[in-house]
């Protein structure tokens, strides 16, 4: 199992050096946006990768509140930590392109908001997790993830509607207009590269997590026996 | 005991502890009032300005007013183990929920309708639309926040620096009802535009939430 992961680590990693290699050297400059473009080859994946890690994290609330494994749950706090540092990257990128783009740093254009709601959301579940007592934080940041995750196309219809009522500061349009055969080639092996980076993480996160779990385990157990250390 | 009768009953009892104590209702009226000076100080509107930022700024008060109750809602029951003892009683756990629920919607509203006048007052409100429209987008407006506000609040005081944390989970997860709101009361009082929509998206809210919370609150009374 250990000599496997190492594998995929490898494997990911020169994926990544590949698919670096491609955004910056082989996919072609964009004709208006010029270089500042690129960065769209690192925005989009994140993105792509923190809706994966949200998922699994609802994904895994769900399965720890009806089974009540401790796998799961770690599994949960794995993917959450991992998904809120992806969607920090996207709230990061996303600001440094449009401001030459558009002309401005910030709008609250519906994708831009959910993603700033989505964001608040699983840090408001790490805060959780993280003051919450004992045994109690498994349960409770399952049902937070579960209000979390519905809450979510709750945000974006919402946000969609203020919008389409109110006129839009935006400038250009989204970058949604047909991709280059070249750009589409560099943009779907970032994909690969960052879900790839998500998945080694979380496995990592979801390990310390369980050894944390055991190390707890063997504590309380040492101390029932009145050997506590 | 049906569910019907140990919400009644629990309802009840909240009910005449308030009506004695009037903990809640005192701090949450003087808190809100509080938010509204200050706010007067702070924007100093004129009249067609404040119509415009009225929304806002009643529903932000309201929303900070709401969570001083909320915030009282489980203590009490945290005093000689009830909340324990109600857990190994064979009452339906949501029976508490929604005593709880209704509750702190009764409270809330109360507030409402106790600083209403006081907005009125302050900002020299004038509806342009229909004020019974007002009336609807309150009461669901005030059931999306306290439903959550309720569940969240039974999260929370199980956790370490348990006041602070009510508002912290509630306030990402109330950003739309909150929104729908505000424009919603923004949209009446100025009647530039139809509130139908955020009305409609307020009783989503409500129905959506007021499931997942009574499917859920059973799990978070016996968490150990």
């Amino acid at each position: 199992m250990k000599s496997l992961f190492i594998a995929f680590v490898v494997f990911t990693l020169g994926l990544l050096a590949f698919s670096t290699y491609q955004a910056l050297f082989v996919a072609p400059t964009e004709q208006t946006m010029g270089e500042v473009q690129r960065i769209f080859y690192y925005h989009v994946p994140s993105a792509w990768t923190a809706g994966v890690c949200f998922f699994v994290n609802f994904l895994a609330s769900v399965v720890y509140l009806w089974k009540r494994n401790l796998a799961s749950d770690a599994l949960a706090a794995a993917s959450a930590e991992v998904g809120v540092t992806f969607c920090t990257i996207v709230l990061i990128t996303g600001p440094i392109w449009a401001r030459p783009v558009w002309g401005i740093w910030w709008t609250w254009d519906a994708r831009l908001t959910t993603t700033l709601v989505l964001w608040l959301i699983y840090v408001s579940y790490l805060v959780l997790r993280r003051f919450s007592a004992g045994g109690q934080t498994q349960v409770l940041a399952a049902a937070l993830a579960i209000f979390g995750f519905v809450d979510v196309p709750i945000v974006y219809m919402s946000i969609r509607w203020f919008r389409t009522q109110h006129p839009s500061p935006v400038m250009g349009g989204g970058e949604n207009s047909g991709l280059d055969p070249a750009m589409l080639h560099a943009f779907f092996w970032n994909l690969l590269a960052f879900t790839c980076v998500g998945i080694v993480l979380m496995a990592v996160r979801y390990r310390l997590q369980m050894l944390e779990e055991t190390v707890e385990a063997t504590h309380a157990a040492a101390a029932l026996q009145g050997g506590a250390q | 005991m049906t569910t019907l009768g140990v919400t009644r009953t629990t309802l009840l009892k909240d009910l005449r502890m308030e009506w004695r104590s009037k903990d809640a209702i005192n701090s949450m009226l003087f808190f809100a009032l509080l938010v509204v000076v200050i706010f007067s100080f702070a924007f100093n509107p004129t009249a067609e300005e404040s119509r415009r930022i009225a929304g806002g700024l009643i529903w932000v008060a309201f929303l900070f007013a709401a969570v001083v109750a909320l915030n009282q809602t489980w203590a009490r029951e945290l005093r000689n183990q009830v909340l324990d003892a109600y857990r190994v009683s064979p009452a339906p756990p949501n029976a508490l929920f929604l005593a709880k629920a209704i509750g702190n919607f009764f409270f809330v509203v109360v507030l409402e309708a106790l600083m209403a006048p006081l907005f009125v007052v302050f900002y020299d409100l004038r509806s342009v639309g229909p004020v019974w429209q007002l009336i609807v987008v309150a009461l669901l407006g005030t059931w999306a926040l306290v439903v959550n506000g309720t569940f969240f609040a039974a999260l929370s005081i199980r956790t370490r620096s348990r006041e602070i944390m009510l508002p912290l989970i509630l306030f990402p997860i109330s950003i739309p009802a909150l929104l729908a709101m505000v424009d919603a009361t923004t949209s009446i009082l100025t009647g530039e535009a139809s509130p139908d929509f955020w009305i409609k998206m307020l009783a989503v809210y409500d129905v959506v939430f007021t499931a997942v919370c009574l499917l859920l609150f059973e799990s978070v009374l016996n968490a150990e």
